[in-house]
């Protein structure tokens, strides 16, 4: 491995009372990346948000809320960027296909359809798609 | 999840007791909501001064809320954030749809 090359591999029980525990593992991380050129507070905020974003819809969506599926996570630090994968066994969906706007309209506000939007907001990248065995969507945060 | 739940005057002021509001407890607070505007309540205040940490299920429970409230013609007014569960709600544009206050004192007296 790269020096300072950092990656982390967990898998948790398909169950969100595992959230705050990945979400602590990443805040705590991210406070640490010095080449990060930003307020690093804020971007163990966004990481931990970000990340329960897509824990969720691994757990609830993809595996269907089988607490007998496992949910496998993956961050990776290089040099110039963080790596954020989370993958999942499910059937997948079309990502493109979720509105990109936020469900805010007075007439039609909606308790769902934030997340996405809270990750593509955060992140530089976000993408959906298939490997063996599931899907994996993974973010992207450069630290320039 | 922790809730405190008090009364004052005509209003009913309830506190989220918790680090974290998000996909794992939120639906306890969105169902407490529900029940506090069926019970007839018109006034409700959430406090969140003990919340770090929101995600978009956290503030879905509170939207939630927000249009029941709105049915009723009831209020939900919101108390108390951390700056960084503020940033989430601009991020997603919520704070043009709730009333929010720095304290409980503060929502209660615009009932």
């Amino acid at each position: 491995m790269k020096q300072d090359k950092i990656e982390l591999h967990i898998k948790i029980p398909n169950q969100t009372k595992y959230l705050s525990l990945i979400g602590k593992i990443s805040e705590e991380l991210a406070v640490q990346l010095q080449n990060y050129s930003g307020d690093r507070e804020s971007l163990a905020n966004h990481v931990n948000v970000v990340l329960t974003e897509a824990l969720v819809n691994a757990i609830r969506h993809a595996n269907a809320d089988n607490p007998e599926e496992v949910v496998e996570v993956r961050i990776i630090v290089t040099e110039d960027e963080l790596v954020m994968q989370v993958f999942d066994h499910g059937k997948g969906f079309d990502m493109n296909g979720v509105s990109q706007s936020l469900p805010n309209n007075r007439e039609q506000l909606e308790d769902h359809g934030r997340g996405l939007f809270i990750m593509r907001s955060l992140m530089d990248s976000v993408d959906y798609y298939p490997v063996e065995g599931g899907n994996v969507l993974e973010m992207r945060k450069s630290f320039n | 999840m922790n809730l405190k739940i008090e009364e004052s005057n005509q209003a009913v002021i309830v506190v989220v007791k918790e680090e974290r509001l998000d996909a794992h407890n939120s639906e306890t607070l969105k169902q407490e909501l529900s029940r506090l505007f069926a019970e007839g309540k018109t006034k409700v205040v959430v406090d969140l001064k003990d919340v770090r940490f929101i995600d978009s299920s956290g503030l879905g429970a509170l939207v939630s809320g927000f249009k029941n409230a709105s049915a009723r013609q009831s209020s939900l007014k919101i108390s108390s954030l951390q700056s960084q569960v503020k940033s989430m709600f601009e991020l997603t544009r919520l704070h043009r749809v709730f009333d929010i206050y720095t304290t409980i004192d503060e929502a209660l007296e615009t009932f």
